[in-house]
């Protein structure tokens, strides 16, 4: 267990060390090598559950089982690829005069404050800490959206920090329902526990955990950004500084569905209706498609690739929501692939917007021929993200149509219309930015675009082959969610 | 069953509940910002007591810690700070003119309807008090959902965001005698790191709109302009 407590010690003491840093420290340069070491964290603790099994702490307060255990790799390893890419963009915006030395450190120490609240919720077994470890995501963050000071990014950080409280509220309320219907059947202080929750879970009661599951959707929903509770994620997204678009997109909405999936397999076990599966489709595919419909028409890069999140994030509350062990299959290389890519792209768009000068598309023009790099990442991400083959995301998409086919097949041609329309939204937009002649003036800007191609390669690997250990987790974890293995 | 059948901590219960409803009925249909935090302050204090009492009949002490927390933050930090930032807007005049008070507070009593409805399932495994003491804390969380909808001052935001809190916090005292003590000091401190925040970002509305309005946030659209 060493690893995982370890995994949460190096941010808390990233947070106090960027708090009281002296000016001639080099934060960037620090930042990742924070990140590094809890990366290294990870992976000693992912070998540790590959060759153990499920871990419990000795308290029952860190749980570590197939399902979580690739998701706290994953975003270690996100949360290392985007502090690469935030030392050299926040050295450039801090160039141009729009952030001080004093808020910079606000930033790298809030940066680590997120990273602790992710790796919390994920590795948490508690539930009731679970969420104050959401409601702690949400709390870092707000200060990073409002980090330039401009009044839209303070309007964005207000918006976000009144409906994502509000919001969260909601699934504290879900959880003192799960935690007033556990209680009826003993175990004290014990009761949150999930591992106690989930062997209990046939007794407790059925009504209650309904009620309560409606409130956790609600809750964490907005969190995901499923529509329509979705209004602060692009603004967020747009106003905050890009490399936090990357892990709010990569990061924040993998753990909040990470935390309705928790609660759905506590409520599956409690009553035997499809109920919770049933709320997840309806979010998820409403959330699919009309993000799909309003990539047409955005004007800024950032809110453009934020909706293209709430899209994909719709199609895996459906496919969880499905609930067949294909699908949830599907949903688990879903969440891995579109956190890698999308995390790539923000990346890459951050240099465009750099370029530029600008976030407005209309003012993003001819990136292959200024920046080589810059221009192919925007656009081999885009690829990726669209769902080509033989990127990781085709393959994922297509498991989950394959699902649906099976399950409900008068579902698919709405999925297969909404991939359809996401596709027309990204590339419209996307064409004219990457091709046609540079604009007059335009210079190139330092870029470190290693991030990109490692996340990319990543994502075309799991397109081609899936390695068998991740496979098994993957397996294991299909198995814990919906019942039997998926193959 | 009579409220009398009840034993004397059952029926203080019930009170109190009754008390931190009509304290969210009496914020809803308040103008003035300093009066606003009064009956915050009020119903903060009326959750305090019911975590004492709550601790006292049940002779659990770790409730008297979330009491002492609760009268620390919702009583005294709070009103506090809200307070001054209303004086040093000089707003304590203003009145905020909600149109169509009646039809408010019919839509308030619609709500705490709804609370009802929706939780009636419970009762099939628990007593009517239960159901009670759960519909009141939904409906104050509801409420407080409804002011911050029909407010405009941030400090009015505010304060509908802290009384959802109230309301999660009296579902959490009487439905289930407190959360674990290790979720309730992770929320108090989730509490009272969003009131900072919330200090931080008065000043820095006021800088950017010279208004604590939050109706003239409004950049952000998704039609154009």
């Amino acid at each position: 267990m060493i690893p995982a407590y370890l995994v949460l010690l190096i941010p808390l003491v990233g947070i106090l060390f960027f708090a009281l840093a002296g000016k001639k420290v080099d934060t960037g340069k620090l930042n990742i090598r924070f990140n590094a070491v809890c990366l290294v964290a990870t992976i000693w603790l992912a070998i540790n559950v590959l060759n153990d099994g499920t871990l419990l702490s000795a308290g029952r307060g860190l749980l570590i089982d197939s399902f979580n255990v690739y998701l706290i790799v994953l975003t270690a390893f996100v949360g290392l690829t985007t502090s690469i890419f935030s030392a050299s963009y926040m050295m450039h915006e801090k160039e141009l005069g729009r952030l001080t030395e004093k808020r910079l450190k606000l930033y790298y120490s809030m940066y680590q404050g997120f990273m602790l609240a992710m790796y919390l919720v994920l590795t948490t077994n508690n539930m009731g800490v679970m969420w104050v470890a959401m409601e702690g995501a949400t709390l870092a963050t707000v200060l990073l959206v409002s980090l330039y000071r401009t009044p839209e990014s303070i309007e964005a950080a207000w918006k976000y920090f009144i409906l994502c409280g509000v919001g969260i509220a909601q699934a504290l309320f879900g959880t003192i329902l799960l935690y007033y219907a556990a209680a009826q059947i003993g175990n004290g202080e014990n009761a949150l526990l999930w591992s106690v929750l989930f062997e209990n879970a046939k007794q407790l009661n059925p009504e209650i955990l309904e009620i309560a599951f409606v409130f956790m959707l609600i809750g964490y929903g907005t969190k995901i950004g499923l529509v329509p509770l979705h209004n602060w994620l692009p603004d967020a997204h747009s106003e905050g500084p890009t490399p936090m678009s990357a892990v709010l997109s990569g990061l924040l909405l993998n753990d909040a569905l990470y935390a309705v999936v928790r609660n759905k397999m506590l409520v599956d076990g409690a009553s035997h209706n499809e109920m919770a599966g049933h709320l997840m489709m309806g979010f998820g595919l409403l959330s699919f498609l009309v993000a799909a419909f309003f990539l047409h028409r955005q004007k800024d890069i950032k809110r453009l690739f934020s909706y293209s999140s709430i899209e994909h994030m719709g199609m895996m509350t459906f496919a969880f929501g499905i609930g067949s062990p294909l699908a949830t299959f599907a949903a688990l290389l879903h969440m891995t692939v579109h956190s890698l890519t999308k995390s790539a792209i923000f990346v890459t768009v951050g240099h465009a917007a750099q370029l530029a000068g600008s976030q407005s598309m209309d003012k993003i023009r001819g990136l292959i021929k200024t920046q080589p790099r810059i221009g192919w990442g925007l656009l081999m991400g885009t690829i990726a993200i669209a769902g080509f083959p033989p990127f990781g995301v085709f393959t994922s998409e297509f498991l989950v149509l394959l699902a649906t086919m099976h399950s409900y097949p008068w579902l698919t041609p709405l999925l297969l219309l909404g991939i359809g329309i996401a596709f027309a939204g990204l590339f419209r937009h996307v064409q004219p930015m990457v091709y046609g002649e540079k604009p007059e003036g335009q210079v190139t800007v330092k870029a470190n675009l290693w991030p990109v191609i490692i996340h990319l390669a990543l994502v075309l690997w799991l397109g081609l082959t899936i390695p068998g250990f991740l496979a098994n987790w993957f397996s294991q974890a299909t198995t814990l969610i919906a019942g039997s293995a998926p193959l | 069953m009579n409220i009398e059948q009840q034993d004397f901590y059952t029926q203080a219960i019930l009170s109190l509940a009754a008390l931190v409803g009509l304290t969210s009925f009496l914020m809803l249909g308040q103008g003035r910002l300093l009066r606003l935090i009064f009956v915050f302050a009020l119903q903060g204090s009326l959750l305090t007591l019911t975590t004492t009492l709550a601790g006292y009949s049940l002779n659990n002490p770790h409730l008297y810690i979330s009491a002492v927390l609760t009268l620390m933050l919702k009583v005294i930090f709070i009103p506090w700070m809200l307070r001054r930032e209303v004086i040093q807007m000089n707003a304590q005049r203003d009145i905020e003119s909600t149109k169509n008070k009646s039809l408010l507070m019919m839509g308030g009593a619609g709500l705490m309807v709804f609370s009802y409805y929706v939780l009636h399932p419970i009762v099939q495994t628990t007593s009517p008090v239960m159901l009670n003491a759960l519909a009141v804390s939904l409906s104050v969380v509801l409420l407080g959902m409804l002011l911050m909808i029909t407010h405009r001052q941030a400090v009015a935001h505010v304060v509908g965001f802290m009384s959802i809190e109230n309301g999660l916090f009296f579902a959490a005292i009487v439905a289930t005698n407190g959360m674990p003590m290790v979720v309730e000091l992770g929320v108090a401190f989730d509490v009272l790191v969003a009131a900072v925040l919330f200090g931080i970002f008065f000043l820095h509305i006021r800088s950017s709109i010279d208004s604590l309005d939050v109706d003239r946030l409004n950049r952000l659209k998704e039609v154009d302009k």
